[in-house]
């Protein structure tokens, strides 16, 4: 961050719409489409105030066809504009996911290179306010596990600025999830360490680059997007006991920094995953393997522990969603069941 | 309902009942959502109260639910979409249990999982999703299985002109036109899929107009009238338990709330909402109803009373309700 220029507090809801504002400003090949990014800007905000500033040309609200814009984005790309397209909640991918994974994905390869689709596909995720199964799913492992999609998981505003800045000049397909409970709307609970300083200049944040967001020495707790915040918070807990733990926020997941979690491991000889997409076949198991393979560097000093939602669609019923959502006094409790099971043998 | 008063006053009934659940599931859900007992500086909070998460309300829309299930009997299936309240109550699903699963509780029809807009009620036939388009297929699927039972059942998808745009929607029309299955599409325009205008999504005025691209009788309903509804749906529903195949309606509606409660709804002009509830559908049918000598101030109060009881008793079954124990969360991802 450079610190002679003026930075201010912003919600990741504003730093994003800031971050896609400069851009289109920058270079008028980019521009968005999705459903209600107009005069709503947007339903979770990441486009408020574009649609006054560029106009319906460039702030295209959409039919609910995301079959269609989806798209019409890879056409668009191909082309060599810039679209951002908003899936409103990751959860609709399944309406259009063909054009994703099978086309936005895979035409740059499948063309020996000679295709460039620099397209976002922008997409809230996450739950914790009730929104049941169909609008709660976090999901971005699903797009991790296919090839040809860069994914950023951004967990602060400062961050979510510079990673749309870094995605929207990429020129590859790249999926940008930001987690609906860290915007900072005014209609729904959020983690204040979400809103933080934001330069106000355009600047973009390299991908591939995790954030250790605090030192620690006992455990490494590798997370992302809210589960960031809540891993803080668990973090000030574990430390009032005198457990020390150190937070990895991977940022992108795609590329995936290693060399930072296998540092931090070896620092620690303890990992958890904090996640919020599904436990199996998904991301934790991704960076336990990860782990695991790197056993001839790295001393485990107790088993890797795995938090996740567990096999189950997300359920409406608050406490249920509440339980199966790790939260912070799950994160708390899996460091010190941890702490206290040695590796056997 | 043998008689065609005893319909018009099923169907002005079931009006009353709709608003009445609409209104007070309106005020309830602002419960514990308002400063100051909420996180600073948050005007509202979409997860706090007895009834978190979205709430999409259907005031406004009773003419298309009470025209179309009028002519329903229980073996047929209805499949709603995210704003279903009115369906529900139409096609006669308990108002307790569905109460009680948008409170998130043990003893809703979901057992608490689905919520407000997963509401599954497999003995009146009922079922709704939050997947815009998603419930047309669906539709087709009872109308396949009710041919291949051999029975006379027909099939009814609801959803609004903003699903008419998704390719699922298309593929079903299609689907149902090819197979000649006994189903209804009914499209309530009440003009907004969410904050976009239809003529900002759509490119034809009528959805009924695209009937033709796929070989079935299209049928414009121009007014939120029930009767009007009544009539245009009768017609579709007889032509396809006769086995004579799809109709697609559109109805033209209004919608009284919100896209969801808590939308600003800044893209709305000022005072429409106040113009469309002066033509509001219920005194319409209830006028009707008068000049026909089925009613007057007497039995229509007597009627409300009985209504706002009915539905006061189910909020406040879902109050007293228990929720289910989180162990739960980890059941019914499989059939047992
Ligand atoms: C596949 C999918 N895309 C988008 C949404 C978000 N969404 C929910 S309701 C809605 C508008 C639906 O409009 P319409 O079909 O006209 O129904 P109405 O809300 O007016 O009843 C949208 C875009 C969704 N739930 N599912
Ligand atoms: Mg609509």
């Amino acid at each position: 961050m450079t610190t002679q220029h003026k930075s201010r507090t912003l919600t990741m809801a504003q730093a994003i719409s800031e971050a896609i504002g400069q851009e289109m400003e920058r270079d008028e090949r980019v521009f968005v489409m999705g459903e209600d990014v107009g005069k709503y800007g947007g339903i979770f905000s990441a486009t408020t105030g574009l649609y006054e500033r560029f106009g319906k040309e460039r702030i295209m609200d959409t039919p609910i066809s995301e079959t269609a814009f989806m798209g019409a984005a890879i056409g668009a790309a191909a082309e060599g504009l810039r679209p951002i397209a908003e899936l409103m909640f990751v959860d609709f991918f399944g309406v259009c996911f063909d054009q994703i994974y099978n086309h936005l994905a895979k035409n740059t390869y499948m063309a020996g290179g000679n295709i460039k689709l620099p397209a976002v596909v922008m997409t809230g995720i996450g739950g914790g306010y009730n929104d049941a199964a169909q609008h709660s799913q976090c999901l971005y492992a699903s797009f991790a596990h296919m090839p040809g999609m860069k994914v950023v998981v951004p967990s602060n505003a400062y961050d979510a600025k510079g990673l749309m800045v870094e995605a929207i000049r990429d020129d590859n397909p790249v999926v940008y999830c930001y987690h609906k409970g860290i915007m900072g709307l005014s209609w729904m609970s959020y983690f204040e360490g979400s809103t933080n300083e934001v330069p106000e200049e355009a600047y973009a944040i390299p991908f591939g680059k995790a954030r250790v967001v605090r030192e620690g020495t006992d455990v490494t707790i590798v997370t992302l997007s809210q589960m960031v915040q809540k891993a803080v918070l668990a973090a000030d807990l574990l430390a009032n006991e005198g457990i020390s733990a150190e937070i990895i926020d991977l940022r992108t997941i795609v590329p995936l920094d290693t060399e930072t979690v296998l540092a931090s491991v070896a620092k620690t000889g303890r990992l958890l995953v904090a996640d919020e997409d599904y436990l199996h076949f998904g991301l934790s198991g991704e960076i336990a393997a990860l782990v695991a393979e790197h056993l001839d560097s790295i001393r485990l000093h107790a088993p890797v522990r795995r938090l996740a939602v567990n096999a189950v669609p997300i359920p409406f019923s608050r406490p249920l969603e509440q339980h199966v959502i790790p939260q912070v006094d799950g994160i708390v409790a899996a460091v010190k069941a941890q702490l206290a099971t040695p590796i056997g043998l | 309902m043998e008689t065609t008063s005893d319909r018009l006053l099923w169907m002005y009934r079931t009006m009353v009942e709709i608003r009445e659940y609409e209104e007070t599931m309106a005020k309830v859900y602002l419960e514990g959502k308002l400063p100051p007992k909420i996180q600073k500086g948050l005007a509202f909070d979409i997860g706090a109260g007895p009834a978190p998460g979205e709430m999409h309300l259907a005031a406004g829309q009773e003419p298309v639910a009470v025209g179309v299930c009028a002519h329903l009997r229980k073996e047929d299936t209805v499949v709603g979409a995210h704003r279903s309240h009115h369906f529900a109550i139409a096609k006669g699903v308990p108002l307790n249990a569905m109460t009680a699963e948008m409170f998130g509780k043990v003893t809703g029809l979901g057992r608490g999982k689905g919520g407000h807009m997963h509401l599954f009620d497999p003995e009146h036939k009922f079922s709704c999703s939050g997947i815009v388009g998603a419930g047309a297929p669906q539709a087709c699927g009872a109308a396949l299985a009710a041919r291949k039972l051999g029975k006379d059942w027909v099939a009814i998808a609801f959803f609004g002109e903003g699903a008419a745009n998704q390719g699922a929607f298309h593929e079903a029309l299609n689907l149902a036109a090819l197979w000649q299955l006994p189903v209804v599409f009914v499209c309530e325009d009440n003009k907004y899929g969410i904050s976009v205008e239809k003529g900002d999504s759509t490119a034809i005025a009528s959805n009924a107009d695209r009937a033709a691209g796929y070989g079935m009788p299209g049928v414009l309903v121009e007014k939120n009238d029930a009767l009007a509804v009544f009539e245009a749906a009768g017609v579709a529903i007889d032509r396809a338990r006769r086995g004579e195949g799809p109709t697609l309606i559109e109805v033209k509606t209004d919608r009284y709330y919100g896209h969801f409660q808590g939308d600003p709804e800044t893209y709305r002009p000022k005072g429409e909402v106040k113009e469309l509830r002066e033509h509001d559908p219920i005194p319409a049918l209830g006028g009707v109803l008068r000049a026909q000598g089925l009613l007057d101030d007497a039995r229509d109060a007597e009627l409300r009373d009985a209504i706002k009881a009915k539905v006061q008793a189910a909020f406040e079954f879902a109050r007293q309700s228990p929720y289910p124990d989180v162990a739960e969360a980890h059941q019914h991802v499989f059939a047992d």
